[in-house]
C-alpha cells in the first residue's frame, strides 16, 4: 500500500474509482430485471384489442365489453341525453378536458368530441373505471342521468363527464374505431 | 441493562460444549429468564408477548393453508371454499388465520396505543418505536394481500381501490400501479404476485421483530411510571415474573380469540367476499377489513383540493401522512415527563385521540356522504392536530405532576404499609397495582 501511496495516487483512485462504478452498474443491471417482471408480460399486452359488434345495440341500450381486463361501457344514447349534454357549458364541468384518447390531448370536453364523432354523435365509448379508484360506475344511474360510482358517491353525466364527487376526471374514452357500421374496434 | 454481565452458568459438560461454540443458550438465559424486569409493569405491558405469538400463529396456520391453496384466478376462490368444506381441519384452518389476522391488529392497537400513553417512544427508545412503526407498515400490507387471495368481491375490489391510490401520484402514478398490478387492471398476475409477497413478509416481520426486541434489550423496557429503572429492587427477573404474567395475559387472548373463532367467525368478514370475484360489477359498498377503517375515513375526508394538489392526491397524502407521523412522534412530543400518569392534560388529549381513532373506524365503514363527510374531516383534523399541535405545544405549557424518586418508591407508595423494599426475587407481589 505504502507502495501505491508514493508512487501515483491518480491512478490508485482512479482505479476505485471506476471499480466502484462498474459495481453499482452491475448491481443495477442485476436489480433491474427483478423490477422489469413485475409489469404487464406479453400476453397481458397481447389482449390488448378487441371487437365488438354493436348491430344489436338499438338507441338507449348499452353494452359493456372486457378490454384488458376492465369494463368498456358502448352506448348508443337517446336524443335526449345527447341534448343534456351538448347544454352543458364549458366551465360548468369540474373537468374541462376531452380525456377522449382518438383526437388531441387538450380538447375540450364537448359532447362531440366525448361521443364517437361527427355523424356518430349517438355512440360513446368509455372505459367503465372511475377515475377516483377505479370502482365501475352504474349505467343511468345519478344526479346526472349519466353514470354514479357508488364506491365513493362520483356522479357522470350523459357524455361521461365528471359533474360532481371525487373523481377527478371525466370517464377516458379509449382508442377506438367504427372499423365497419355495425363493428367497433376497441384498441 | 442488557449490557450488564451474563449470570449465566452452564450446569453439564454438554451444555459447557456448546457455550463455548455458540452460545445461544447463554443468550436465550439473559434474554428470557434472567433479564430484569420493571416491577411494575401492567397488563398493558403483556401485548408485545401476545403479539409475537400471533406472528407464530400466523405463519404456522399460513404455511399449512398454502399447501391448499391455488392463486389462480380460475381456482382461487373455489380452493378456499375446498378448504372449508373438503380439507381435514380445512374450517378450522382458515377462521383462525382470517381471525388470527384481526387479533393480531387488536394487539397491535392495544400495543400502539400502550406506547403513547407511556411515552415508550422517548430517549432513548426512538429507534425501538420506529422498528415497531415498520412492524406495523409491514403487517399492513400483509393483511391487505391475504385478504385478496380468497378472490372474492371485496377481495378484488379492494385490491382495485388501494392500488388506485398509487394512480394519484403525478407522473409515473400509472406505470406504478401497472407495475404492482401486472397488467391494467386486478387479474391473475396481480394474484400471483400478492401470493407470493404474502407468504414473504410475515418473515420479513419476524427480522423486523428481532431488531424490535433486540433495541427493547438494549435499552431495557419503560414502565407505567416512565422512570428509568435505577436500582436493583425496582426489577424482577423475566422469569418467572414476566413469563407467567406474559402467558396469563395470552391465554386470556386466546379465549377471546376462541370466541370468535367458533362463534362469530365471520363476524368481522364481509358477505361479498363469499361472492366470487367479477372485474365487471363493483359491490354497493366497498369497505376495507375493520382495522384499516381509520385511515379509510381519513382518505375520504380530502374532498377538497389544496392548492395544486387535487383532492385524490391529498386524500391519498393523508391517509399515508396519518401513519408516516407516528413515526416521527419521539421528536414531536417535547415533554421531559415520559408517562401520561404525570402529564393530566396529555392523559386528556390522549384519550380523546383513542376516541376520535374510533370514531374514524366508525365514518370508515359509513358511505361517505352528507354529515359523514363532514364528522370525518373534524375527526381527520383532531387525528393530526394530536401529533402535529398538541404533542409539542403541550410538553411546553403542562405542569406536569411530581414525579416519584423511583419505581420502588412508587411502588411503595401506592402499597404503603403493606410491604417493604424486598430484593429482587422476594416473595412479594410486584404487580400487585396492575
Amino acid at each position: 500500500m505504502s507502495v501505491n501511496e508514493t508512487h501515483d495516487p491518480n491512478r490508485r483512485d482512479f482505479l476505485y474509482v471506476a471499480t466502484g462504478t462498474a459495481a453499482v452498474i452491475g448491481a443495477g443491471a442485476v436489480v433491474w430485471p427483478f423490477i422489469d417482471q413485475m409489469r404487464p408480460d406479453a400476453s397481458t399486452l397481447a389482449l390488448s384489442t378487441i371487437e365488438v359488434d354493436v348491430s344489436a345495440i338499438e338507441p338507449g341500450m348499452s353494452v359493456t365489453a372486457k378490454w384488458r381486463g376492465r369494463p368498456v361501457f358502448i352506448r348508443n344514447r337517446t336524443a335526449e341525453e345527447i341534448e343534456a349534454a351538448t347544454g352543458v357549458e364549458l366551465d360548468e364541468l369540474k373537468d374541462p378536458v376531452a380525456r377522449n384518447a382518438n383526437i388531441s390531448s387538450d380538447a375540450p370536453a364537448t359532447d362531440l368530441d366525448r361521443s364517437a364523432g361527427e355523424g356518430k354523435e349517438n355512440w360513446i365509448v368509455m372505459v367503465g373505471v372511475c377515475t377516483h379508484l377505479g370502482c365501475v360506475p352504474l349505467g343511468q344511474a345519478g344526479d346526472f342521468g349519466g353514470w354514479f360510482c357508488p364506491c365513493h358517491g362520483s356522479h357522470y353525466d350523459t357524455a361521461g363527464r365528471i359533474r360532481k364527487g371525487p373523481a377527478p376526471e371525466n370517464l377516458a374514452v379509449p382508442i377506438f374505431e367504427f372499423v365497419s357500421d355495425t363493428t367497433i374496434r376497441i384498441g | 441493562m442488557a449490557g450488564g454481565h451474563s449470570t449465566y452458568k452452564p450446569n453439564t459438560a454438554f451444555e459447557r460444549w456448546i457455550d463455548k461454540r455458540l452460545p445461544l443458550p447463554r443468550l436465550m438465559y439473559d434474554s428470557f429468564v434472567a433479564y430484569p424486569v420493571p416491577r411494575n409493569l401492567n397488563y398493558a405491558y403483556t401485548f408485545g408477548g401476545i403479539l409475537s405469538i400471533m406472528l407464530v400463529a400466523q405463519i404456522l396456520t399460513g404455511v399449512v393453508l398454502a399447501m391448499h391453496y391455488a392463486s389462480d384466478t380460475g381456482l382461487a376462490f373455489n380452493s378456499v371454499e375446498k378448504i372449508m368444506r373438503d380439507v381435514n381441519s380445512g374450517w378450522l384452518l382458515r377462521y383462525l388465520h382470517a381471525n388470527g389476522a384481526s387479533m393480531f391488529f387488536v394487539a397491535v392497537y392495544i400495543h400502539i396505543f400502550r406506547g403513547l400513553y407511556y411515552g415508550s417512544y422517548k430517549a432513548p427508545r426512538e429507534l425501538l418505536w420506529i422498528l415497531g412503526c415498520i412492524i406495523y407498515l409491514l403487517m399492513m400490507a400483509t393483511a391487505f394481500m391475504g385478504y385478496v387471495l380468497p378472490w372474492g368481491q371485496m377481495s378484488f375490489w379492494g385490491a382495485t381501490v388501494i392500488t388506485g391510490f398509487f394512480t394519484a401520484i403525478p407522473l409515473v402514478g400509472e406505470w406504478i400501479q401497472q407495475l404492482l398490478l401486472g397488467g391494467f387492471a386486478v387479474d391473475n398476475p396481480t394474484l400471483n404476485r400478492f401470493f407470493s409477497l404474502h407468504y414473504l413478509l410475515p418473515f420479513m416481520i419476524a427480522g423486523v421483530v428481532v431488531l424490535h426486541v433486540w433495541a427493547l434489550h438494549v435499552t431495557g423496557q419503560t414502565n407505567p411510571t416512565g422512570i428509568e429503572v435505577k436500582s436493583k429492587t425496582d426489577t424482577v427477573a423475566f422469569t418467572p415474573y414476566a413469563t407467567i404474567k406474559d402467558s396469563f395475559a395470552m391465554v386470556v387472548f386466546f379465549i377471546v380469540f376462541a370466541y370468535f373463532v367458533f362463534y362469530i367467525p365471520n363476524f368481522l368478514g364481509h358477505a361479498d367476499n363469499y361472492i366470487q370475484a367479477d372485474p365487471l360489477k363493483t359491490p354497493a359498498h366497498i369497505v376495507p377489513e375493520w382495522y384499516f377503517l381509520p385511515f379509510y375515513a381519513i382518505l375520504r375526508a380530502i374532498t377538497f383540493n389544496i392548492g395544486p394538489i387535487d383532492s385524490k392526491l391529498g386524500g391519498v397524502l393523508a391517509m399515508f401522512g396519518a401513519i408516516a407521523v407516528l413515526f416521527v412522534v419521539p421528536w414531536l412530543d417535547t415533554s421531559k415527563v415520559r408517562s401520561a400518569v404525570y402529564r393530566p392534560w396529555y392523559r386528556l388529549f390522549f384519550w380523546v385521540f383513542v376516541l376520535d381513532s374510533i370514531f374514524l373506524g366508525w365514518l370508515g365503514s359509513r358511505p361517505a356522504e352528507g354529515t359523514y363527510v363532514v364528522m370525518a374531516q373534524v375527526a381527520t383534523l383532531y387525528y393530526f392536530a394530536f401529533f402535529i399541535v398538541i404533542m409539542p405545544v403541550l410538553g411546553l405549557l403542562e405542569t406536569p405532576r411530581k414525579l416519584p424518586g423511583s419505581i420502588t418508591e412508587a411502588v411503595l407508595a401506592r402499597n404503603a404499609g403493606s410491604a417493604a423494599a424486598l430484593p429482587d426475587g422476594a416473595n412479594a407481589a410486584p404487580d400487585k397495582n396492575a
